[in-house]
């Protein structure tokens, strides 16, 4: 009793601090608060409202005859072949992609950790280099290995006895292309992340492995796998999330365009389309939240079904 | 509803500021922004036109063609617009929806140097959007028929064709006798341009009723798109879009294919990339007409056009360097310095291009073009025409099939235009009431 008594006196006084404690720290994340609503949470919510408009090149010039459509945008959308067509191709682009992307990237870092490797910072920084080199140079560097005729890739499948592709023309391989690129533009970063993760692993328990006369693929699948899980989970969401927001390997690689036929036209693509090339920026807008949706729910799906496997 | 300023007012700015002040102090600066080599090389004329105008320093801007409709765009939300901008002819009708552009009736009415007969009618169309006059021709473009004359008379062809059938008789001649491997035309299908060029010449108004409609379905259309998708269907054309094409100039030399429908740009490029031995063995022409139709065909109205914002401080200095660079003798220094074609006809005097046997088909051409609908919609409306055809060339839809959902898409992308017309004209008797 006495003992209640005596804290709900010392209350005031410590709440009194508490308070003044929380306004400080609300003060100093402030600054930070105020740039994330201005510059972030601000244009989402006008995005939002402009998706729910026919805001176009009209409205542009006249706000006033902006519309509101309600979901008319979201609904058009849904029934449009060419959202569809993007919808399946950024698809496409992950699925394939992803994996591989994730793949190569552990398979290079597994290399770069294996004992006896020299200059591991060598290669490191080589495989690195892709990820910060800018995709307009790689880009026109892999339209010369591309290139039908006069291609370096199509001369070394020359070796094979494998019929020249047209890369980039046919739309069968564009779609392919691109993945292969990106694959190669990107895995460096994972690598990176997947180095770190193999190195946090105690190598004490290798070696208690190797004593109970585990070997290295049985080491593999028992020790580094179900360490590496939150790598893992951290480098796929990622990865993922990246590759659905395909944007810039597209539109350079097909000169803007998304062709041939739209088939490198990913949603992010046919967003920059509809909203700066032919300015109907509600409808871009709508492509924007229904991407973000399709992130969200990808993401959420990805990480359950990993954090299933964990536990 | 109409924005626009009466003519009027045109005048009368023309009138405040016309004539520097001898002790003007400060430069005054015009902002030019020109696109692509243009931009470039344009910089060589100015310094003449600020000999004639003391105190006034231009500021030329280059900016990349792949960019620029974006930046104009941004530059008009920005309230950031130049003085004076080239633009290409098809972007006038969007600009003019932005009530962007200074309307240069009164300036012409007044100018000695630009009169609209000098001028190539369907060129100078392009510029006109609802009868108010918002730019004027700089250069123009149009495309017609690149041939291989060597390849056409070994196939038993001595003349250029004339005629829809007669082309069509000579691509299957020169197949004939090239074999496989040999097409009678290259038509890239990521280009709009290939069919609305036919369409246009078959006489296509591709929309209706003031652009409130698509017009796909509408028999010259229609005529125009058969023959476009027969020409793959038959072998005759392959079905490549230009990326696919590995080295254009190259295939041409090697007699891939013996026609090729593209536009003056191309002048320059083939005179430099093929090889000597084939200098004497293409040549141009003026497109073949629909059967029964007069020689030649029309083709598009295509080019570049200076315009003034209305934004602009200095309208009337703006529209004195519009003025300069329509000068005849200072478009013949602009074609020696970039190859571009002249606008106007007195300019095609100049004996560079009077004695070029290549030039000459496009003079022709020239009189017989039609811009492609004024409407802002325009580029989106063309994208969808290839995507609706490519199926039917491919065999996997039936034409009436795809143009009634040409018919459609466009119909659908044309309804705010609708609205906002027939909302100007049930404001129009209330506005203008007093």
């Amino acid at each position: 009793m006495s003992a209640g008594r005596a804290s709900a006196a010392a209350n005031p006084r410590r709440s009194a601090w508490r308070r003044s404690e929380a306004r400080a720290g609300f003060l100093l994340v402030a600054p930070g608060l105020a740039v994330l609503v201005v510059f972030f949470f601000l244009p989402i919510l006008a995005a939002l409202a402009l998706s729910f408009t026919d805001f176009d090149i009209y409205a542009v010039g006249d706000p006033s005859t902006a519309r509101v459509v309600g979901l008319s945008n979201y609904a058009r959308l849904l029934r449009d072949p060419v959202f569809w067509i993007s919808l399946k191709n950024t698809f496409f682009f992950v699925l394939v992609g992803g994996p591989l992307t994730v793949g190569v990237a552990l398979g290079t870092a597994l290399l770069l950790n294996a004992k006896g490797v020299r200059l591991p910072g060598l290669f490191r920084t080589v495989y690195f280099a892709p990820v910060v080199t800018t995709v307009v140079a790689v880009a026109t560097v892999w339209r010369f290995l591309y290139h039908p005729r006069f291609g370096l890739l199509n001369h070394v499948l020359g070796f094979v006895g494998i019929p020249a592709v047209d890369w980039l023309g046919d739309p069968r391989w564009a779609m392919p292309a691109i993945v292969l690129m990106a694959v190669w533009k990107n895995y460096g970063a994972s690598m990176i992340v997947f180095v770190a993760g193999l190195k946090a692993i105690p190598e004490s328990l290798y070696e208690a492995a190797v004593l109970d006369g585990a070997g290295a693929w049985r080491r593999f699948r028992a020790i580094t796998v179900p360490l590496l899980a939150p790598t893992f989970l951290f480098v796929g969401l990622t990865t993922t999330i990246g590759y659905f927001q395909l944007f810039a390997e597209p539109y350079v690689m097909s000169g803007g365009d998304g062709g041939p036929v739209n088939s490198t036209l990913s949603v992010a693509l046919f967003m920059y389309k509809q909203g700066f090339r032919w300015w109907n920026m509600g409808k871009a807008a709508a492509i924007a939240f229904v991407l973000f949706a399709v992130i969200l729910a990808a993401t959420l799906v990805q990480a359950r079904l990993q954090r299933g496997r964990e536990t | 509803m109409s924005r626009r300023p009466a003519p009027l007012v045109l005048a009368a700015l023309l009138c405040a500021c016309g004539g520097p002040g001898p002790g003007a102090p400060a430069p005054r600066e015009l902002r030019f922004w020109a696109l692509g080599r243009e931009g470039e090389v344009v910089r060589d004329l100015m310094p003449e036109f600020e000999r004639r105008h003391p105190g006034v320093k231009v500021t030329v801007q280059q900016i990349p063609w792949t960019a620029a409709h974006e930046k104009l765009l941004t530059a008009y939300v920005g309230r950031e617009t130049p003085d004076v901008a080239q633009l290409g002819n098809t972007w006038v009708p969007e600009f003019a929806a932005l009530d962007a552009l200074e309307p240069l009736d009164a300036g012409v009415a007044r100018s000695a140097v630009v009169g609209k007969g000098d001028y190539f009618p369907g060129i100078w169309e392009t510029n006109v959007i609802d009868g108010v006059l918002l730019g004027v021709p700089w250069y123009v473009d149009t495309r017609l028929l690149y041939y291989r004359s060597d390849l056409l008379a070994q196939a038993g062809v001595p003349e250029p064709p004339r005629s829809w059938s007669a082309w069509r008789a000579a691509m299957a001649a020169v197949e004939r006798k090239g074999g496989p491997g040999r097409f009678g035309i290259l038509l890239p299908t990521n280009e709009w341009a290939q069919p609305v060029t036919l369409a246009v010449a078959a006489g296509a108004t591709l929309l209706r009723d003031g652009g409130r409609y698509g017009a796909f379905r509408a028999p010259e259309f229609r005529r125009a798109a058969e023959f476009f998708v027969s020409l793959y269907r038959d072998g005759l054309a392959p079905p490549l879009a230009n990326t696919q094409v590995a080295n254009l100039y190259q295939q041409f030399a090697a007699g891939d294919f013996a026609m090729y429908v593209t536009g003056p740009w191309n002048l320059g490029e083939f005179r430099r990339r093929l090889p000597a031995a084939l200098q004497g063995s293409w040549a141009t022409t003026p497109l073949p007409a629909p059967d029964g139709m007069p020689f030649p065909g029309t083709s598009l109205a295509g080019g570049a056009s200076l315009v003034v914002f209305r934004a602009s401080e200095r309208r009337d200095l703006a529209w004195q360097l519009v003025e300069y660079l329509s000068e005849p003798g200072v478009q013949r220094r602009f074609f020696a310095l970039t190859g571009d074609l002249p606008a106007r006809r007195s300019a095609w005097d100049d004996p560079a291009l009077a004695g070029d046997g290549r030039a000459a088909p496009f003079r022709v051409q020239l009189e017989h073009v039609r811009p492609t609908p004024k409407v802002p919609e325009w580029e989106q409306i063309a994208a969808n025409v290839w995507e609706r055809l490519e199926p039917v060339a491919r065999g996997a839809v039936r034409l009436d099939q795809a143009l009634a959902l040409l018919d459609a898409d466009v119909d659908r992308i044309l309804a705010k235009r609708r609205w906002l017309l027939d909302h100007r004209k049930a404001a129009a008797p209330a506005g203008s009431a007093p």
